[in-house]
Parts: structure tokens; sequence; C-alpha cells
């Protein structure tokens, strides 16, 4: 058996625990924002839409899912606090009013359709659509605005990058909602829903240049950084999944375009933590090795991520093959 | 501006009390939702169908509101508490984060199935979603609770000095999840939520019930609340009683390893012994509510029995008094009057889980319109009771904010400024006011509309003819 002494020695296997760590966070974060995303970005395009047919395909369609989705920011929020406690406490500590701005976005997008459903009059329903299509674009907008601020270590939330980041996020939200909507209710949504789509991904492509524009400016060495191999490789990739993306949505080939932003979301996400790295708290200079969490505890939590991902991710097979194909709005309980 | 401490401890307090409603629901609701859907299948009779769907509609929303109420919980951490965060974080954020990945994520997916999966899957993944949903709410008291009994009574760490800053590192993580408070605090804490429950579901079965029988009103779907009454009873009648039997265990366990919030729980200034409890205390005059002195309550004591609960059993033990402690007391006050009314409606609730039982016994559980108008008032009262044991445990472990080793004071985010923390705390007050106010709202309406009718329920293959003609009598513009 696995002894305390042994598991305080050294990290498991010697393996470079404290950077997969930082790894992990990312992926859980972009996780987040690509299931939740689309979930956002269907909210987006709720306002969009007219009738009251419309309103509720988009309901049902996220239904299911928004919950198993929104848990990831929570697992990410954990995750974060686990392994890097100081940064944890810092970051948020620093931002305080925009993650009570954050909390209050997720709160009405949280609300808003399970109020929806209780009543069937007109200024109710009117008043939660409201909510939802506030909270679904507000939700990533002050995210985004917290990645901004996050990677070049603002002291202050309010910031040119943190803006522009935050409409880098909810275009991409956009982006996967128009593709999770065409797949989810391909018969009670109109094709329009596509064109905002497409229009989305090409805001997106600007937006993430001006990112990296701000970035080259802001950053102390700027152009080196983002001159790294990898970084120039996903923005390529990036501009190929945009139009890959256009054409499946044209095509109707929605899980593939699912798919584009998918690889975009991670795409995004990587590129901020390659620039971060090695400090997770730029504002301060921590760096990763500075701020993790003893050896003992790390273990632990690595084991534990290790056993329950995988179970997690076989949650998700379950909880998607179950809602596999269109979702009626009658569906709706 | 309120200064940021202060505020930050009242956010807290005002999130947490409004957060743990929620959770008491499904986790209280879980069992019987697991009870409803197993019975749904196995015997295909429509009540239980109709139990299934009304309650699981009452669940998805309390769901619903935990969710978003919770997640502002676990970010207060990092925002208000950002001094404790990092110097527990070792032994704090690693119960968070498998609550995460163990419980939240297994209750979510699956609830997803429960809720809006019924004509999609098959009868045993159903089954099986039912459990994952129950024993999701379930996982996610065990480590929230591995947390919180772990600042009541730490273990397992050791504070080491890092550039001028105290934290704790952790080294026996067995000690330190399963620390001496860990067992009790999780076992009151879910039988609490099981028979807030159950009092809650028979107060509203209640109501119908008494306006069906004894007023002669008639009442749509009658056995449906009929059966929820019983079902109510039956888990009140199990838990009343375990909670007052087990809570006493606890406070024995409060006594040995938090010997200040027991003094302050039971108002003893001065080292004493033979401390009578006083179950009924009735302050003379206004200092003695706002000061409670157990030596000059004038009150209903049980001779000794404040050292008796204490030790075990001996009504001469002696209690170390307030006075002794180096540390500043707690509010004695809150913690004494809370604890005094916990355990009084503890009581209550044994009283009326017996009643009723003797009225089922005799065959008069559906006309005795005393009872019903007892059981009506106390729905929400198990409710209370938890929110006050919180309060308990919670201000009766002040100045500290992990026991012994860090005072609350020490805690708060060293950047915050009394601005922000004004802004948040009257954000909160705002929001979560009106949050309660729509969560009552909503379902005060679903209980009005009471289970889907007859005509709703699915297609029975089994069903006879002439259950299908009483059906079709009905209207299907519902
Ligand atoms: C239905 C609700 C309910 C009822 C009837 C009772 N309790 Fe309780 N009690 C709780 C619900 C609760 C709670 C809210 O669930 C707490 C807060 C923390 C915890 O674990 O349980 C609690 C805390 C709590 C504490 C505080 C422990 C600490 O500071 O950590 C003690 C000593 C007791 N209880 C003892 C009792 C006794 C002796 C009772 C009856 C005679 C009783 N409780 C009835
Ligand atoms: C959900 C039920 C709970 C309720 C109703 C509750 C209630 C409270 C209250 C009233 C306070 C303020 C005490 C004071 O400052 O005088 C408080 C503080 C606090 N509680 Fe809880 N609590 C609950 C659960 C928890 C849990 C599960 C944890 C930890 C995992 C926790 C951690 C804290 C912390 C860190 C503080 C702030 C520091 C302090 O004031 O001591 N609480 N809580
Ligand atoms: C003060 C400390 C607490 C924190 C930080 C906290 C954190 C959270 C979070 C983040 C969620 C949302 C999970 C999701 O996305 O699905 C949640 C929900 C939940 N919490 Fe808490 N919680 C606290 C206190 C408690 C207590 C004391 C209990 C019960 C013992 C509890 C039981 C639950 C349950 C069962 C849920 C699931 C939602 C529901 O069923 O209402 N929590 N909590």
């Amino acid at each position: 058996m696995i002894s305390v002494e042994s598991l305080s020695a050294g990290p498991l296997f010697g393996l470079p625990l404290s950077e997969m760590w930082f790894g992990l966070i990312f992926t859980l974060l972009a996780t987040f924002l690509f299931l939740d995303g689309f979930d956002f970005g269907a909210g987006a395009i709720y306002g969009l839409l007219n009738t009251d047919r419309e309103h509720e395909a988009v309901l049902a369609a996220v239904g299911p899912f928004w919950d198993g989705n929104e848990v990831w920011l929570v697992v990410f929020g954990g995750t974060l606090f686990a392994a890097f406690p100081a940064a944890y406490a810092n970051l948020f500590s620093r931002h305080y009013l925009l993650m009570f701005g954050i909390l209050g976005a997720l709160i009405l997008r949280g609300l808003a359709p399970e109020m929806y459903e209780q009543r069937h009059d007109e200024r109710w329903q009117r008043a939660w659509s409201v909510a939802f299509v506030a909270g679904s674009v507000l939700a990533p907008f002050l995210l985004g605005v917290f990645a901004g601020n996050w990677l070049v270590g603002n002291e202050s939330s309010v910031s040119l990058i943190g803006v522009v980041v935050g409409f880098t996020l909810t275009l991409l939200t956009v982006v996967s909602g128009a593709a999770f909507l065409r797949l989810k209710a391909p018969l009670d949504l109109p094709e329009r829903v596509s064109t905002y789509g497409q229009f989305a991904v090409v805001g997106y492509l600007v937006a993430v240049v001006a990112t990296l524009a701000i970035l080259a400016v802001r950053l102390p060495s700027g152009l080196l950084t983002l001159l790294h191999p990898a970084i120039v490789v996903l923005v390529v990739t990036s501009i190929g999944l945009t139009a890959g993306y256009i054409v499946a949505m044209r095509r109707g080939e929605s899980l593939l375009a699912l798919g584009a932003a998918a690889v975009l979301t991670y795409g995004l996400i990587a590129v901020v933590g390659i620039i971060m790295y090695p400090a997770i708290d730029p504002a301060t200079g921590a760096t990763i090795s500075e701020t993790i969490v003893s050896t003992l505890p790390l273990n632990l939590m690595s084991i534990a991520a290790a056993l329950l991902l995988p179970l997690v991710a076989s949650y998700f097979v379950v909880l998607y093959s179950a809602f596999s194909g269109p979702i009626s709005p009658e569906e709706a309980y | 501006m309120v200064d940021p401490l202060i505020a930050s401890r009242l956010q807290f307090a005002l999130t947490t009390i409004v957060h743990i409603i929620f959770p008491v629901m499904s986790m209280g609701l879980a069992p019987f939702l697991i009870y409803f859907t197993w019975k749904d299948i196995r015997t295909g009779e429509p009540v239980y169908e109709q139990l299934r769907r009304f309650w699981t509609k009452i669940f998805a929303i309390s769901f619903v509101v935990g969710t978003v109420t919770g997640i502002v919980l676990e970010f207060e951490f990092g925002t208000n508490f950002a001094a404790f965060s990092i110097a527990a974080g070792e032994l704090f954020g690693g119960p968070l984060a498998v609550e995460g990945m163990m419980a939240f994520m297994l209750e979510a997916t699956f609830l997803g199935i429960f809720v809006f999966g019924r004509e999609r899957v098959d009868d045993t993944l159903y089954f099986i979603s039912s459990v994952a949903v129950g024993l999701g709410t379930w996982l996610s008291a065990v480590w929230i609770l591995i947390a919180n009994s772990w600042m009541q009574t730490p273990r397992g760490y050791e504070l080491v000095t890092e550039g001028g800053q105290t934290v704790v590192k952790l080294v026996d993580p067995l000690a330190a999840y399963f620390n001496p408070r860990f067992g009790y605090m999780f076992v009151h804490m879910q039988n609490a939520a099981v028979e807030s429950v159950a009092l809650f579901m028979a107060g509203i079965a209640a109501y119908y019930v008494f306006k069906h029988h004894v007023r002669g009103i008639d009442v749509d779907n009658v056995n449906f609340w009929e059966m929820t009454l019983k079902i109510a009873l039956v888990a009140l009648l199990i838990t009343a009683p375990f909670q007052v039997y087990q809570g006493d265990m606890y406070a024995r366990s409060v006594a040995e390893t938090q010997p200040q919030k027991f003094a302050a729980m039971e108002a003893v200034w001065e080292t004493d012994s033979y401390v009578p409890e006083y179950l009924i205390a009735v302050p003379t005059n206004l200092d003695s509510i706002t000061d409670p002195r157990a030596k000059e309550l004038f009150g209903i004591g049980i001779p000794g029995g404040a050292s008796w609960l204490a030790s075990g059993g001996d009504p001469t033990a002696e209690i170390r008094g307030l006075n002794t402690f180096e540390s500043q007391a707690p509010p004695v006050a809150i913690v004494f009057w809370a604890f005094r009314a916990m355990v009084g409606l503890g009581f209550w609730f044994i009283l009326l889980s017996f009643w009723g039982g003797y009225r089922w016994y005799k065959g008069q559980l559906l006309n005795d319109g005393l009872l019903h108008k007892a059981l009506m008032g106390s729905s929400l009262l198990g409710i209370l009771a938890v929110e006050l044991g919180w309060i308990v445990t919670e201000v009766g472990r002040q100045p500290w904010v992990i026991q012994d080793v860090m005072k609350t004071s020490e805690a708060v985010s060293p950047g915050l400024t009394g601005t922000e923390a004004t802004i948040s705390l009257v954000g909160f007050a705002v929001v979560y006011l009106a949050l309660l106010g729509l969560y009552t709202y909503v379902i005060t309406r679903v209980i009005r509309n009471g289970p889907p009718g007859r005509e709703q329920l699915r297609e029975r293959p089994d069903r006879t003819p002439m259950l299908d003609t009483s059906a079709a009598g009905g209207t299907d513009d519902d």
C-alpha cells in the first residue's frame, strides 16, 4: 500500500506534477468555456429569435445539459484552490466586484429557464427571457474580462484588454451555440441561426487579432512571446478552423462545426496558458513552483483527479448519448 | 461604509443561511425520490408516478437555486477570506475540488436524465439515474462537511511559517479528513435533512387532507396527499427520535473538543460542577435575553443535566466557564438561545411524530383536524432547526475561524476595501431576498397545481380497460 511517507517524499512517479496541474486547470477552464459556452451562445441567439416556439426549442435543447456543463466552472475553481491556493485567493479577491458580477450573471442564466417554465403568461415569460439573454451574454463577457486581466496581471478589473477578451469569448460562445442549436433543434429553428454562427466566427477572428495586437504592446517581451512556435501554430490553425466552420455550417454539418468550435476554444485557452507560463498570477509575478501546494496534498489530489475525471467523462457520455439527436420542445417537462 | 471584516462575515452568514435551505431540500428528498422511482417502475401504480413527478419538480427547482447560491459560496472563500484560503488552502481546497469532481458532477449530469429523460432511457438506467442523483447530493455533504468539521476540530496538520506567513501543512490526511467531529456532523446533518423534508411533506399533505376530510371540500388526487402524509409520517417516526438521541452524543463531542463553544451553548461563565440543563429558560429581564448567564436564569432545569450532557452521564461533572479561556467569548446570547430553540424543536418533532403515529394506529389519521393543523404549522420548522443548528456551530466557534489555530479577524482578504465589501453585501441582501421570494412563490404554485392528473400520466400497457374509461372522463386541455 501507498503510505503517507511515500506520498510526502516526492511527486508520484517523479512526474512534473505542478506543470501538469497548471495544464489541467486550463483544460478544465477550456472545457467549461466550450460546454457551457454553447449554452451561453444558445442564450444569446435566443435573444435574436422571435416566436415562442423558437424560444422553447432553445430552452429544450439546453435543458438537460446546462447544469452538468456549469459544474466545470465549480471544478475549475475548486482545483485552482486546491493546487494553487494563493493564486486562487489573490486573483479572486483582487477582482472582487468582477467576481460577483460573474456570479450575478450566472444566477440570472441559471434561474431563467426554470422560472420561464413555471407560468404561461406573457409578461412573466418576457421578463425571464430578458434575464436569460442578459445572463447568457454577460457571463462569458465578464469571464473574458477576468481572463484578460489575469493574463496581463492587471490590478484593476476595468481595462481595454479585459473588454476585448470579453468580446472575444462572447463571440466564441455564439459560434458554438449556433452549431449546437443547429444540431439539437434543426427543424424548430430557422436557417438564419447558421448565419449568426458564421458572422460570429468572423467577428471572433477579428477580436483575436485585436487581442494579440494589444498583448504585443502590453506584455513585457511583447512580440517575442507571441512568436512562440506553439502560439503561431495555434493562430494559423484557428484561421483554418474558422474557414472550416463556415463551410461545415453551410453544408449543414453541424456536428463538424461544433467540433471546430471546440478546437477553437481549447486553442484560445492554450494560447492564454502558454503566454502565462510559468507564472500563475502575473500581477504578483508568482510562479507555479512558488504557489503549488506541498507534495502530499498534491499527490493525493493527483490520484483523486486521475480516478475521478475519467469517471466524470463517462457520465457525460451517458448523458449526451441519452439525449443524442434532436430534442423537441415537447420534451421540456 | 461597513468594515470589510464585518461586511464579509455578514455576507457569508447571509449567503450560507440562504444556501443551506436548498441542499436540505435536495438531500432530504433524495431517499424519497429513489423510493418513488423504484415503486413506480416495479408496481406501475399511478400514484407512485404522481409522487415521483411531483416531488421531482420540487427537487429540480431546489437544485437550480442550490447551484446558483452554492457557486457564490465557493467563490467567497477566495474573494472575502483570501488570508484564510491561503493559510488553509492545503487542507481546505482539496475537499472542495473533490466535491466538485465526485459529487456535483454525478448529481448534475444524471439529473438531466432524471428530469428530462423518462421517455428516452429504459427503466434500469432511469432508476440508476435516481440513485446517482441522490448519491451525488449526499456525497456533496460528505466533502463540504469534511472541510467544515476540520475547521471545528483541526487535526493532521502542522503549522509552518513561510515568508512571514503562517500556513497549515497537511501531514496526516486520514486524521485531518476523518477528524473527531466529522462523523457526528455528517450523521446529524443528513438525518436533519430527511427530517426537515418529512416535516415539509407532512405539512403540505396535511393541508389537503384537512381540506378534504375535515372540512369536506373536494380535493383532486386526494389519495396522492394521503399517501404523501403517511410516507412522511413514517420517515418522521424514524428520524425525529434518532435526531435527538444522536444530538446528545454530538453535544458530548462538542464539550470534549470545543469546550469554549459548549460553555457558550450553556451560558456558563464560572467553572462549575453539577450544572443544570435548562430545557425551558425564562428570561427574567431584558438583560438575561441579551446576556444570558446560566446561574441567573429562571427556568425549568434538569438538575445536573448540562454536566450530564458534557460528560456522557455524570451529573456532577465540571464544566469549564467562559471566563477561564484566554480568547474572547463568542456571542453567548446567540449561541445559547439558538441551541435552546433547536433542542426544543427536536423534542417537539418527536411529540408530533408520536401523536401522528398514535392517531394512525387508531385509524384516525385522516380526520384529526388538530393534528393536521399542528403539522401544517410545523412544515417549515425543520428547516428553521437546521438554521439554528448551523448558527450554534458557526457563531459558537468565534472568535476562531479554525478552532485555536486562526482567528476570524485574520482571515479576511487583506486588500478588500470597505466600499467593495459594502457594495457586495447590499447587492446580496437584495438579490437573495428576491431569490427567496421567488423560490417561495414558485414552490407555492407547484403545490397549488398539485400532482399531474391521471390523464397526464404515461401510457400503462397493463392498464385495465375499466381504468381507461374512467381516465378518459377527464378533460385533456389541462
Ligand atoms: C431538524 C433539525 C435539527 C434538530 C431537530 C436538532 N438538530 Fe442539532 N443541528 C442541526 C439540526 C438539528 C444542524 C443544522 O444540522 C446542525 C448544524 C451543524 C450540524 O452538523 O448539524 C446542528 C448542530 C448541533 C450541534 C452543534 C455542534 C457544533 O457546534 O459543531 C449540537 C451540539 C446539536 N446539534 C445537538 C442537538 C440536540 C441535542 C438536539 C435535540 C435534542 C438537536 N441537535 C436537534
Ligand atoms: C450551510 C450551512 C452553514 C451555515 C448556515 C453557516 C453559517 C455561518 C455563519 C452564521 C457564519 C458567521 C459567523 C460569524 O462570523 O459570527 C459563518 C462563517 C463562516 N463559515 Fe459557515 N455556515 C455553514 C456552513 C459552512 C461550511 C460547510 C463551511 C466550510 C466548508 C463554512 C465556513 C465558514 C467560514 C470560512 C466562515 C467565515 C469565518 C467566520 O466568520 O468564522 N460554513 N457561517
Ligand atoms: C459554506 C460552504 C459551502 C460551499 C462553499 C458550498 C458550495 C456549493 C456549490 C459550489 C454548489 C453548486 C454545485 C453545482 O454546480 O451543482 C453547491 C450545491 C450544493 N451544496 Fe453547497 N456549499 C456549502 C455548504 C453546504 C452544506 C453545509 C451542505 C450540506 C451538508 C451543502 C450541500 C450542497 C448540495 C447537496 C448541493 C447541490 C445543489 C442542491 O442540491 O441544492 N452545501 N454547494
